[in-house]
């Protein structure tokens, strides 16, 4: 008995262990874990944007409800609290004064910042010009509201500053706040200084919004006021807080089933509980593994754990319900004559999972990983350690009777195994059919953020404008102002394009904030005082503006030419300086990066290759399609994971090969499996569900679980003796508990758990009963000149 | 005959008010007061009369004289009024230059460039342009919330001197004066806090 201490001691210590890794584990929730972690250059880029760039921090906050002075004065009165609360970089809700701050930043550094500041603007014939334009202003409609310019800027420098920062679509205002096209809702754009994905930061900022609103709300007295918030940061929140509900509520009906199920057949509490055992180790050593592993563990991957109570709690049942009537489960016997399939049936399930843990996507190596782990360690346990628990006397209700019944069930359907390949054939003919809808491309059919959330976040964007950047650039540069010279060098392609009306303009932060070498030169190209006024009376002498009048302009620029360049600093707390927070930032590996967004001409669309071929040159540009890029990104993702399902069925193989050493028997194992696969993967096609890379999961389950099955029918038809019938009731009541917790994970409202859950418990399913009517046909075939069933 | 009348005053002014203040006038050019006996001119009369909107089409000079500059800068176009809520401004000399006020939007177009800007983000040009549509609908109440409203003289020799009620309005404006004669406006005269003004003189063209 001293081995069995020894594996007592150690499930002991690795439990505690297990338990210890757990409390100190980091969970996380966002998608972007389940994004190719070796992705191309504008992938990664995007990716890291998603989960940790300055689009991942843009939280938008809607209110709805009351009347407009009462949305308004709540706007004000969150926006106040946010911007004194340290999680908020950043609050806009409109009430910005009319900018004046940043006119009057604008305007000092006019001669710094204005495109058209060059040599030959200063020239008698250049300023003559530029004055006679401001002239033809002063007799327009405006003239009234520019006339103070004029004597400090008769060049109208600051107009050109403004005309080129315009935005494409301000946001509508109505009583002084940010408001929707409707005006139904006032709208404040928040950035919290955490990124997107750190959930319980993001978690801490939603509250702080949410106690500012309470607390506006009631001071306004506008009890029917509602709060909307979306956002990155603010969809991993609810994503989380989703997956967390439903992992506990499935898991919860999950363990209820399968332990209503198991009692029902054992009649007895204690095998109940004891059958448990492995279950329970497995998830604790799967979540511990991942931990170790992964450094953090996806809520995901905790969602698919309850799956692992279909399939560990298999072991128990084997253990318990296979024993012979009068010997106690464990014994030698069983160690000796069932001990081998179901080890052979764990590792095919571990060949299956190495796929998806070498499939280099983080999301789902968690799932390989955590699978793998915790079906050794539930069938290490249920062979090491159950056994050494078990009472003296213990003993379960014999399934004897009703596996006698199901095995003449199981003949009767061998005699009609080709039903099972009829079946086949039309699972094949179907997906033939559907064979160009037969797979989701699209990245969005895994998130579980309703679709209502996501028409809202939409709908507020669209409401702010600025952020429907599907069409960006990127740009990098080992310095800030490294990226914006970059920028201002694609600019300048940029602009030939808007000549020719290819684009319909863009926006680059080096609009906002010129390199340190433009502002230079264009602070270089103004004339000395006396040169310029020289110049200018030159220029005045056919106009109806005096010399006299403009002499505050010969004194600002005398002032300009010797100014320091403008730097962020200038623009610190400013709405020039949010606007850089979501164009110019630095990446994880110390470059910075600068987003150029591109408007499409109007009533047109961008021609992606005119653009490409116009940066192709300049310098380390990226042309970025954002929406295509993620589909794409999710496409290359799901082959690659086709790749490695096909290389995990392929392990299977050989693995089945090395085993049984006979191609016809390993034939006969596969045949049902097969069968399973096409007539699950058909059924989704008939439906109308297009697969994603979550059912290929569920299918790969299909294969792992019914190897299980498949293995126990070959070795009932190799060795047969009195055990047939009680591993074939073990078998049944191993299927219906595994049908049933994944049943109830097709339940789930997150499209990753209901999409596995749904393929692996009709799969499981029909692995059971296409094994039963195959291989069980094969005690017939197998006999030299028997009957032919 | 004087009549003066009061009302509270408005909430709030913003910066662009100059084109609405000129479209304002430009607006009350195209009112056309029908022959009136002299003693029953009022602005209740003025107004009955202005309340029947019909679409119009003019050519307009305006000069204006700032201190800024030696002589006086001239712009030339036409003006353009459908009822109920479109007015156009239509510069063509120097620079062409566009104005339009359509229901909510103020559009403006110049160099290649349009910008549209809504009312209601701008409460304070708003109260101008519905008191322009409340002139137009004859609604005088409407009008004297955001101005007080002078009348002067008669019906063959009318000017109307029109003072915003706002105080941030009146640094960019202190009056507008339309002066017109029988169902003609002459001029429109707007009148800044520096002394700067512009004069419109309109020459109505035949419908279109």
């Amino acid at each position: 008995m001293g081995s069995r201490r020894v594996a007592l001691g150690l499930w002991v210590a690795g439990l505690a262990f297990c338990l210890w890794t757990i409390t100190h584990a980091r969970f996380v929730a966002d998608l972007s874990a389940f994004l190719p972690a070796t992705p191309t250059t504008a992938q990664r880029f995007l990716v890291d944007q998603l989960r940790d760039g300055a689009l991942s921090r843009v939280m938008l906050i809607g209110i709805e409800g009351a009347d407009a002075a009462a949305r308004a004065e709540i706007s004000r009165s969150v926006a106040r609290a946010l911007v004194a609360d340290p999680r908020f970089a950043s609050v806009a809700n409109g009430t910005t004064s009319g900018f004046a701050r940043e006119r009057e930043l604008l305007f000092e550094h006019r001669y710094a910042l204005s495109p058209n500041v060059k040599p030959e603007r200063f020239t008698v014939e250049g300023l003559h010009a530029a004055i006679a334009e401001t002239i033809d202003l002063l007799a327009s409609p405006a003239g009234l509201l520019v006339k103070s310019l004029v004597p400090r800027d008769p060049t109208g420098e600051l107009l050109a500053v403004l005309e080129r920062m315009r935005p494409a679509a301000a946001p509508r205002t109505a009583d002084g706040v940010f408001v929707s096209p409707d005006g139904n809702r006032a709208i404040l754009i928040a950035r919290t200084r955490a990124s997107g994905s750190d959930i319980d930061a993001q978690a801490q900022a939603i509250a702080s919004v949410e106690r500012a609103f309470a607390h506006a709300s009631a001071s306004v007295g506008a009890a029917d006021a509602k709060l909307r918030l979306t956002g990155p940061g603010a969809f991993s929140v609810l994503s989380r807080a989703m997956i967390v509900r439903d992992v506990e509520r499935l898991a919860i009906a999950s363990t209820l089933v399968v332990a209503t199920l198991l009692l029902v057949a054992y009649r007895s509490p204690i095998a109940l509980a004891l059958g448990l055992v492995p279950v329970v180790c497995g998830a604790l050593a799967g979540v511990a593994a991942v931990s170790i592993g992964f450094g953090t563990v996806h809520g995901i991957t905790l969602g698919f754990g309850t799956t692992l109570i279909g399939e560990a709690v298999d072991y128990s049942i084997y253990l318990f319900v296979q024993a012979e009537r009068d010997r106690a489960p464990g014994n030698d016997a069983w160690v000796a004559g069932f001990w081998p399939t179901v080890r052979l049936g764990v590792l095919t399930s571990i060949a299956g999972f190495s796929a998806l843990l070498l499939s280099g996507l983080p999301g789902l190596a968690q799932l390989g990983l955590y699978s793998i782990v915790g079906l050794v360690v539930a069938a290490a346990v249920t062979r090491f350690v159950l056994p050494a628990l078990l009472p003296t006397r213990f003993r379960i209700r014999d399934l004897s009777p009703l596996g006698s019944r199901l095995t003449r069930v199981a003949e009767f359907g061998a005699k009609r195994r080709w039903i099972v390949a009829v079946l086949a054939v039309a699972a094949v003919a179907t997906l033939v059919v559907h064979r160009d809808t037969l797979w989701d491309p699209e990245l969005a059919s895994l998130n579980p953020v309703p679709m209502s959330e996501r028409a809202l976040d939409a709908e507020l964007r669209a409401s702010v404008g600025a952020f429907d950047a599907r069409w960006m650039i990127a740009v990098n540069g080992s310095t800030a102002d490294g990226a914006l010279a970059a920028a201002e060098a694609v600019g300048r392609r940029l602009d030939a394009l808007v000549a020719d009306g290819k684009l319909a303009g863009y926006e680059s932060p080096a609009v906002l904030l010129p390199s340190t070498a433009t502002q230079r030169a264009r602070l270089a190209s103004l004339p000395e005082a006396d040169v310029l006024r020289t110049r200018v009376a030159a220029a005045l002498a056919q106009t109806p503006l005096r010399p006299d009048k403009v002499e505050p302009f010969i004194a600002d620029v005398a002032v300009a030419r010797v100014a320091p360049p403008v730097t962020r600093d200038t623009f610190k707390g400013t709405a020039i300086d949010h606007a850089l927070d979501g164009l110019l930032f630095p990446t994880s590996s110390g470059q910075w990066t600068a987003l150029i967004g591109l408007r499409s001409p109007i009533g047109g669309t961008i021609d992606a290759a005119a653009v490409r071929y116009a940066v192709h040159d300049a310098g380390n540009a990226v042309l970025l399609d954002v929406r295509t890029e993620v589909d794409r990104l999710y496409a290359g993702y799901l082959e690659r994971a086709q790749i490695m399902s096909a290389v995990g069925a392929a392990a299977i193989v050989v693995l089945l090969l090395v085993a049984l050493r006979s191609p016809a028997r390993v034939a006969r194992v596969l045949a049902p499996l097969a069968a399973a696969v096409l007539v699950v993967a058909g059924m989704h096609a008939l439906m109308g569900t297009r697969l994603s890379l979550l059912h290929l999961i569920g299918l790969l389950l299909v294969v792992a679980i019914g190897s299980n099955y498949a293995l126990f029918f070959d070795r009932m038809a190799h060795i047969r003796d009195a055990s047939a019938a009680r591993t074939l009731a073990s078998l049944a009541l191993a299927n219906v508990s595994t049908v049933a917790s994944f049943g109830i994970l097709s339940l789930s409202s997150i499209p990753v758990l209901n999409s596995i859950g749904g393929t692996a418990a009709l799969g499981a399913l029909c692995a059971l009963v296409f094994a039963a009517m195959l291989v069980t046909s094969d005690r017939a075939n197998d006999r030299p000149g028997g009957p032919v069933a | 005959m004087t009549t003066t009348v009061s009302s509270q005053a408005p909430r709030a002014a913003l910066p662009g008010s100059a084109i609405i203040v000129a479209l304002t006038a430009f607006l009350a050019c195209m009112l056309t007061p029908t022959g009136a006996r002299a003693a029953d001119f009022d602005l209740a009369t003025l107004f009955d009369r202005l309340a029947k909107e019909r679409p119009a089409h003019a050519q307009f000079r305006e000069r204006k004289y700032l201190a800024l500059l030696t002589e006086p800068v001239e712009s030339s176009g036409e003006l353009a009024f459908t009822p109920p809520d479109r007015l156009e401004k239509r510069t063509i000399s120097p620079k062409p230059d566009v104005v339009i006020i359509d229901r909510g939007q103020i559009i403006l177009e110049r160099g290649g460039r349009r910008q549209v800007l809504e009312l209601a983000e701008n409460p304070g040009i708003a109260v101008l342009v519905e008191s322009i549509r409340s002139t137009l609908a004859g609604d005088l109440a409407a009008l004297l919330r955001a101005y007080s409203v002078r009348l002067d003289g008669d019906s063959s020799n009318w000017r109307l001197v029109l003072r915003p009620r706002d105080a941030s309005l009146t640094t960019l404006v202190e009056r507008i004066e339309i002066g017109g004669a029988d169902a003609q406006m002459r001029t429109v005269e707007i009148v800044q806090a520096d002394g700067d003004r512009s004069v419109m003189t309109i020459s109505p063209s035949t419908v279109r």
